[in-house]
Parts: C-alpha cells; structure tokens; sequence
C-alpha cells in the first residue's frame, strides 16, 4: 500500500513539475533571446485561463476554449511586446523590473473590469474526465496524465523548432549574439516579437490546461510566476532543458515534502504537531533548494552559453 | 555652488517637513499619518538603494529586513505588555531606541547570513536567490504560531520615545522624519567615503576593483549588510505606526514595491527613495479616492514613467546626473 | 478605493422611526480588488441594499484595502481623523481584522464586523466596542464537527490551510467531533494543486473528510477532488460552497454537506425581502456575505432608532440589544458581543441550471463561541 502511495506522490511531483515547465519554458526562452525579466508572464497565464473559460462557457467546447487561450494570450504577448517590451530590451534589468510590475496590475485590473470579481468556471472535457487504475490498486486522474503528455510534447516540440528550423537557428543566433544576427539581415524586430508571442501562447496555454482544475481568478499567476521563476534559476537561465529539470526537481521535491515530512516528523511527536510543523518546513522546501543550488552553482544547474 | 538637483532634495526636504506641519494645525492629522509613511517607506528605501543604486545588487528581498525590523518591535512590545520575558530571562520593551538597536542588530545579521550566500551569484540569479531568502522567512513567519502567524501581531500602544509623546501623530511624523535625515546624511557620507567610491567602482568595473587588490565581495558584503540595517530600521518604524505587523510586511509584493520606489525617485539618487515613495503614496491615495480600479491606472503611470522618465523623477526634473 | 456615497433620501412617511434624524457616517473599509474582491463586493452590496431598503439616513464611505493589512490600517487612520465617520465595518480577512480592530476600538469608535471573527477578539481581547455581526471563526468548523457525529462518521481525514484561520478550523472541529482521525494534514496558504493530498486521502481508509480551503484554494481543491473519483463524501464550512464561488466550482460541488448560519431558504419575511431585492437588484443570488452585510446595516440602524449615534455609551447598548430582524432568524449577541445563532448544515444542490444550498438539518441552536468565557465583560 505505502510503495502504491509513493509511486502515485511521485507522479503527482512529476505532473506538477511538467505543468511548471510549460510556464518556464515561455519565460527562459524569452530570457535567453532577449534578456528580459517578464514579471507580466503569470498574467499571461491569466489571459489564457480567461479566455479559455469564457469561449468554453459560450460554445460549451473546451477544445475551442483550448485555442482560444493560445490564440489570446499569444495576441495579448504580441501587442504587450509591440507597444511596451521592445523598448526594453535595452534597459537595465530594473526597469524591466518596473514596467512589468506595472503590467501585473494593468491586466489584473483590467481582466478584472472585463469579467467581473467573481471566479470563472472551467471544468475538463468530457474525454479527459475520470480515472485510471494504477499498479498497487490506486487511481490516477486522466486528466493529469494528459497534462504530463502535453507537458512532454511541448519540451520536444521546443527542442526541435530550437535544434532543426531556421527560427530556432535564429533563437541561437540572437542568444548567443545579439547585434550579429541584425548584421546578418535577420529581421530582429519581428523575430523578437515571435519568441514574446510564442513564450505568452505557452503560458496561456498552461493557464487554459489549470484553469480546468484549479481556480479561474484574478491574481491567479502570481504565486505560479515565483514558482516558475524558481525553476529557471534553478535550471539555468535561458536553458530550456535547464527549465525541464529543474520544473521536475521543484515538482518532485515540492510534492514528496509535503507529503513525507510531516509522516516522518510524525514520529517523533504528536500528529498535529508534526502536521503543522511538517507543512511549515514544506512550504520552504523548494527555496531551500534554490538556496542549496545556487550557493553551489552559482549561474544554475545547466548555465546558457554567453 | 548647488545643483538643480540639490536644490530639488532641499524642497523635498522641506515640503516633507512643512506639509505635515500645516496639515497637522488645519485639523487633517491624516496627512500627518499619510507623511509617516512617506518617511518610513523612503528610509526602507534609503536603505536598498544603497545596495541597489550603489552596489548595482538588485536585491529582490529587501522585505525580510522590513519584516525583521517590525518582527523585532511587535514581539519586544508584546513581551513588555504581557510581562513574560523573552529570552534568557530578558523581559521585553516599549522603549523605541531599544528597539530599533534590536531591529538593526537583527536585520544586519540577517543580511550578513543571506549575503554571505546570495552575494556569490550575480545578475538575474542575484534578483532571485535574494527573493528565495525573503519568501523561506515569509512562509516561516505564516506558520509560526507563537507571534500570530498569518493573523499578525498587534502592538496595543505604540512604544515610547523618551521625551516625545509618540502616540500624537505630528510628534511620531517627527521622530521618524529625523530618522529618515539620519539615514540620508549616513548615505551621502557614505557614497563619499573610499569605500563608497570601491562599492560604486566594483558595479561598473569588477575586473578592475579586483586588480587593485580590494575583494569586490567583501565590500559588497558589508554594504548589503549595512543596506539591512537600514531596512530593519524602518520596518520598526513601520510596525509602530500601524501598531501592527503581520507576514505582509515580509511578502514578495513588499520586496517589489520597495524597488518600484527607487526607480520611480531615481537610481542612486540620494533623495530618490523620498521622491518615490511620495509619488507612490500619494498616487495610491489620490486614486484610491476616485476610482475602484485604482491599480489599473496606477500600472498605466508605472508604465509611463519607466518608459518616458529614465533616471526616475529626479531625472525627469533635474536632468541626468553623472550616474551612470 | 472608490467612494460610494450612499446617502438616502428619507421621505417623511418613515421619519417616525428615526427619531434621531441625524445623518450616520458608516466607514467601510473592505476589499473590491484583487482575488478576493468577490466576498468584499457581497458585504458591500447588501450593505448597501440593507440601507436602501430602509430609506436610513446613512452615508457610506466605502474604500479598497487590497487585503492588505497595512493599507487596512491606513484606510481606518483616513476615515476616523479625516472622514470622521461614526462607525467602521466592512472587512473580510481575520488578519486585516487583527490589524485594525485594537487601534479602532483604541481610538473610542465602534466596529461592527461582517465577516471576520478572530478568536482572540472573541476572549481574551474582547471590546466593547467590537461588535461580530457573522460569527465567531471557529463555529461553522464545530457545526461540521457536531453534524459529522450525527451522520456517524467514525474515521475522518481533517485538512486545512497551515495558518490560524487553518488551525483554528480543525481544533473547531475536533471541539465536537467524537471519532477517530484518519489524517490530519496542514497545506500551504495559498496552494493550488491538491493531487498528494488527494492520493494521502485516498489512502487514509477515510469514511468522509472535512476540509477548510476558503476562497479560490476551495475552487481548485473541490474541483481535483470530484475529478479524483475518491468516493469518500466530503464537508466543511460554508466558505468553499458560497454563493459566490459555486458557479465557479460547479457540478463538482453537488452533494457536499456544509455549514452556515444563513441560507436563502431560510424561512422569515426579512430574509425572503433581502433574497428578493437582492436579486432585483443586482442580478445574481446572494452569498452569505452577502446576508452579512446587509444585516450589519440593519443592526445599525436598529440602534439609530433607539440612540443618537454621538452618544457612544447609548449607541453601544442600542446595538447590543440586537433589535433587528436578521435575515438568519433568531439572533442575540452574548457577553463578547458575538453572536448566538442556530447553524445548519445545507446540501449543495442544483436549482434549474443553477447550483446553490438547501438547507437540511440544524447542527446547532442558539450556538455561543468557545472563547466567550475568556472574555471579560
């Protein structure tokens, strides 16, 4: 039963790391091509969640909801990217710091003004719901398999377009040397404003994907954000298999924290003392191995060149 | 002979001084309450920039200092009211100078445990182990029961300055008003010293400090330490005019507006954290009284400054200094 | 921070009743944006509506605190020296309440809570001039406790956010509840993803399971839960099953035992004209934040009929008389001047296409708080 138990919290770790990934991926690919802090990224996350829930609610498809979310999102990154971010790029990180701190708040409020103060509702299509058995008799939500297929398709997916297309050789290109690929003729301008969009639909995507399990309200990127920004710097900034692992590591040690600390604490003490205690310590988990990470690595575990 | 932008600090000096007075003596002791927090928000400020606008450290966890400062001034207050004593048998305290000694010691040791860590990395990685610190002391401080974990911690009277009535508005404006010059006049002598000019030296130029035989990492250490006592001061000061303190004060939100304070007075600047914070203040009042979405037009004024007013409003009105 | 200037026009019709004709300041600090703007929004429109109703001569002087305590804080500081308001009300979250309650009451102006009741303000710090107009924060989480013996759960798994809002829900609970426990588990403030608690419940052998997830952590709680298939039925307090947040949980919720010490079937005259204008007004069913603010205007104005609100020691034995008609039914204040209320246990349900409460048993009647003894007066 206890093997059954861990074997499920492993897979929950690993579900919750793939579901950070697909905000990290966004955010270090926009770091690394452009090296820029996008604190606005949860809000992102948030257009998509909306968006999705709102065209689900009007067409009854979660599916159109599902495109609606990449379409929104990636528009709502390409205009932000358009009109705010490319006169950024070459700034300090502070005012980077500053103007996406101001977006948080335009597009809390402003989403809050366009749809009112009340949660949406979003639930998960008819074809994800329910549950499969798993080896030791227990039951795995569909869904959350699901999400660690899309989750596993969208790190291929991003190594290919970096590895064999002619924008992910751009994507290198730009990272490794910014005033080069201008040179070269590349377009640099558009190129930016892609690699936003792309980053922004990613977020909105993984909104859209947690809308339907969790909450559809306003504020909800922020604490996503924090955690997504763990995982980067854990990763490596600007590394997406840096990104990769270090969602899965968070995700595993967040997951087996809560759920082993307070068991092992257990015997020492009395339950709900070891209750309490143990989710205290959980809750600092993951910044104790962010702490842990960079005071032995100092740029990451998978440091992007230049 | 006085620049324009010494002439600026002087005004700001004195509106921050003057305003309060008036306002005090027309019967609007609010505003007198609104320019405490001024006060307290620029010497938190003060503070990082220090780190920040000196060093070049963009400490995104200055807001473990602010709350360990108002840590110290809640729980030292709430031993002297319930008469329990503390630790080792001390018995805790109303008195102010007590406490802020306190405050400083317990920030300054904080920043030298986080700096000793966070100060081997740089750049982005910098910006977020500072926040890792920041956010383990935020989640210990919601679940630690014994000071009222996420309810806060209230400080029935506010705690006592020999000589000045500190429960009058006007009297605890003026107490912290002096403060916040102290902590002025320690930044300017400061950035003049030998070792402000290495710490200013060591953000353009790391190569070249090391070359002449100062360890960039000490001196950096020693300014972020001094950049929390600072902070720590202020959150003291902070928890006494809201006779309370709470995990909020330790939140990630905290450490960000902090940062947004400096870089809406001016980098570096020496009275940019006071521009700041009385831009950000008053804005947040002024909107706050005639709209309810109040943030969404306080994000478009955010916005407009990074974009069109670089070197924040000091820049803006006294032009680009030699900061570089 | 919008100011709603609510002042009515009073006819002379009714002027009667309000022999103190003097218009009363109603300071309301409460929160309109961010997450949590939802169950501010509520207190706020039945307050209004509670005022309307009754054509009283009170301004409300409505402003944001963006749950934050030291903008709460501020926003108190404003309205008692700058606005002069006569009363304060309006906050939702126990922290903000910590904050500005003490320094309020310190200052000599009356209270009235609408939503938060932290146990220290329930005894130990109790004040006169703090008045709970909801409930004590511990007794829905008894009232599930007492309900969970009554439905003769043996083996329940107990969960809670780690805060003291969290920890005081599961000691409330356990205050009544007699079985065993199969688990006790304290999440993170804030958490959005439930599947290790959910895989520790499943594997627990629970015979039901009661839960404390306020707010969008209920949301998202509520929904993995259903998805999960666990089977094990679940309770707690009204928070995760309000009105304002069911439309958002959805069809995951149907079934789910809570409790609460209103509901809109609550069958009184007062509580059917409140039901009805509410909807009227505003288009959507009420929450019981709702039913709580506009109760705390009715409490008010009660005493305006009886004192003048300057005279603080008449104002304050005028609202503790309690002579209003609560939406709830019977309702009195006790020596901590909070309330003793029945509290029921409702089902969610669906009506039509929309999913709301029904209320179907009575967990508790005429319920005082734990802590009144520790308080002195």
């Amino acid at each position: 039963m206890q093997t059954a138990l861990i074997i499920e919290q492993l897979l929950n770790g690993l579900q919750f790391g793939v579901m950070l990934f697909l905000m990290a991926a966004g955010l270090t690919l926009i770091f690394g091509v452009m090296g820029l802090i996008n604190l606005a990224h949860g809000s992102l996350y948030m257009v998509g969640a909306f968006a999705c829930a709102a065209v689900a609610a009007w067409t009854g498809s979660f599916w159109l909801g599902l495109i609606a979310s990449l379409a929104a999102a990636a528009a709502a990154g390409a205009i932000v990217e358009l009109v705010v971010i490319r006169r950024l790029y070459d700034r300090d990180h502070l005012d980077q710091v500053l103007a996406t701190f101001a977006l948080i708040l335009i597009f809390s409020e402003g989403t809050r003004w366009v749809f009112g103060s009340f949660p949406l509702y979003l639930d998960i299509p008819a074809l994800l719901s329910g549950t499969v058995p798993l080896p030791g008799g227990s039951r795995y939500q569909l869904y959350r398999l699901a999400i660690i297929g899309v989750g596993v398709a969208v790190a291929v997916g991003l190594f290919l377009l970096i590895s064999k297309t002619r924008l992910g050789m751009r994507i290198r290109a730009g990272e490794s040397d910014r005033e080069m690929i201008g040179a070269l003729g590349v377009d640099v301008a558009t190129l930016y404003t892609l690699v936003f969009a792309l980053g922004a639909a990613l977020a909105g995507l993984a909104g859209a994907m947690v809308g339907a399990i969790q909450s559809v309200q306003v504020g909800m990127g922020e604490p996503v954000l924090i955690l997504a920004f763990v995982v980067i710097v854990i990763g490596g900034i600007g590394s997406i298999r840096g990104a990769l692992i270090g969602a899965i590591l968070v995700g595993v040690t967040d997951t087996m924290g809560r759920f082993l600390l307070p068991q092992t604490l257990m015997l020492f003490m009395p339950p709900s003392q070891a209750a309490m205690i143990g989710g205290a310590i959980a809750s600092m988990l993951i910044y104790l191995l962010m702490a842990v990470v960079l005071a032995l690595k100092p740029r990451g575990l998978f440091p992007a060149q230049g | 002979m006085a620049s324009r932008e010494t002439l600026l600090n002087i005004g700001l000096a004195l509106l921050l001084l003057v305003l309060p007075v008036i306002a005090n003596y027309s019967g609007e002791p609010f505003y007198v309450t609104l320019a405490t927090r001024i006060a307290i928000l620029s010497l938190a400020a003060v503070g990082l920039n220090l780190a920040l606008g000196l060093g070049g450290l963009v400490s995104f966890g200055h807001a473990a200092f602010f709350g360990i400062g108002g840590y110290a001034a809640g729980i030292l207050a709430t031993h002297a009211f319930s008469g329990d004593p503390l630790i080792f048998g001390l018995p805790g305290t109303k008195q102010m100078l007590i406490i802020w000694i306190v405050a400083i010691a317990a920030g300054g040791l904080a920043a030298l445990l986080i700096g000793l860590i966070t100060l081997r990395t740089s750049g982005v990685y910098f910006i977020m182990i500072t926040l890792a610190f920041a956010q383990m002391i935020f989640y210990f401080a919601i679940s630690w029961p014994a000071y009222g974990g996420e309810d806060g911690l209230p400080i029935y009277v506010r705690n006592a300055f020999p000589g000045v009535n500190t429960l009058k508005p006007l009297s605890y404006f003026l107490v912290c008003y002096a403060l916040l010059a102290v902590g002025l006049v320690l930044f300017k002598l400061f950035q003049d010293s030998r070792f402000g000019a290495a710490l200013q030296a060591a953000r353009q130029n790391e190569v070249r400090v090391a070359s002449v035989g100062i360890p960039p990492y000490r001196i950096r250490l020693v300014a972020f330490v001094i950049s929390g006592m600072f902070t720590a001061v202020a959150g003291a000061l902070f928890a006494d005019l809201n006779r309370f303190v709470s995990p909020s004060m330790l939140s990630w939100q905290m450490s960000g507006e902090l940062i947004v304070l400096i870089i809406l007075g001016g980098v570096g600047r020496l009275f940019g954290p006071v521009a700041g914070a009385a831009l950000f203040v008053l804005l947040e009042h002024w909107l706050g009284g005639i709209t309810e979405r109040w943030q969404f037009f306080l994000g478009l004024i955010l916005l407009g400054v990074v974009l069109f007013a670089r070197g924040g409003l000091i820049g803006l009105i006294a032009g680009r200094a030699r900061h570089g | 921070m919008k100011k709603l200037i609510a002042a009515a026009a009073l006819g002379l019709s009714l002027s009667v009743s309000f022999a103190m004709a003097e218009t009363v300041k109603v300071g309301m600090i409460t929160t309109t944006s961010g997450g949590g703007a939802g169950l501010g929004i509520d207190v706020r429109d039945g307050f209004l509506l509670a005022v309307k109703n009754a054509g009283a001569d009170i301004e409300v002087i409505v402003e944001d605190d963006a749950q934050k305590p030291e903008i709460a804080v501020q926003l108190a500081d404003k309205m008692i020296q700058s606005d002069q308001v006569d009363l304060l009300t309006g906050i939702i979250w126990s922290n903000l309440a910590m904050a500005v309650v003490p320094s309020v009451t310190a200052q000599g102006k009356i209270y009235i809570s609408p939503n938060a009741g932290p146990s220290p303000l329930a005894g130990a710090q109790c004040n006169e001039n703090y008045f709970n107009v909801a409930w004590q924060n511990d007794n829905l989480h008894e009232a599930m406790g007492a309900y969970a013996n009554d439905a003769g759960y043996k083996n329940t798994f107990i969960m809670a956010p780690n805060y003291p809002a969290g920890t005081d829900a599961l000691n409330g609970f356990k205050r009544f509840y007699k079985g065993e426990l199969a688990g006790e588990v304290y999440t993170q403030l804030g958490q959005t993803d439930y599947a290790a608690e959910i895989a520790q419940i499943r594997a627990a052998g629970a015979d039901s399971l009661f839960f404390f997830l306020p707010g969008g952590m209920g949301i998202a709680f509520m929904k993995q839960y259903a998805q999960s298939d666990v089977g094990v039925p679940a309770m707690g307090p009204a928070f995760s099953f309000s009105q304002d947040i069911l439309g958002a949980v959805g069809d995951a919720a149907l079934g789910v035992k809570n409790s609460s010490q209103w509901n809109k079937d609550i069958d009184n005259a007062a509580n059917k004209q409140f039901v009805e204008t509410f909807q009227a007004e505003y288009g959507r069913l009420p929450s019981l934040y709702a039913s709580q603010g506009y109760d705390a205007a009715n409490l008010i104005i009660s005493a305006m009929g009886k004192a003048d609100v300057h005279d603080t020691d008449a104002f304050r034995a005028a609202l503790k008389e309690a002579d209003f008609d609560s939406v709830r039914g019977d309702f009195k204040f006790g020596n901590n001047n909070h309330p003793i209320q029945d509290i029921y246990v409702r089902e969610v349900v669906k009506e039509g296409d929309v999913i709301t409460n029904k209320i179907i048993a009575t967990a508790f009647e005429d319920h005082q708080d734990a802590y009144a003894a520790e308080c002195g007066m």
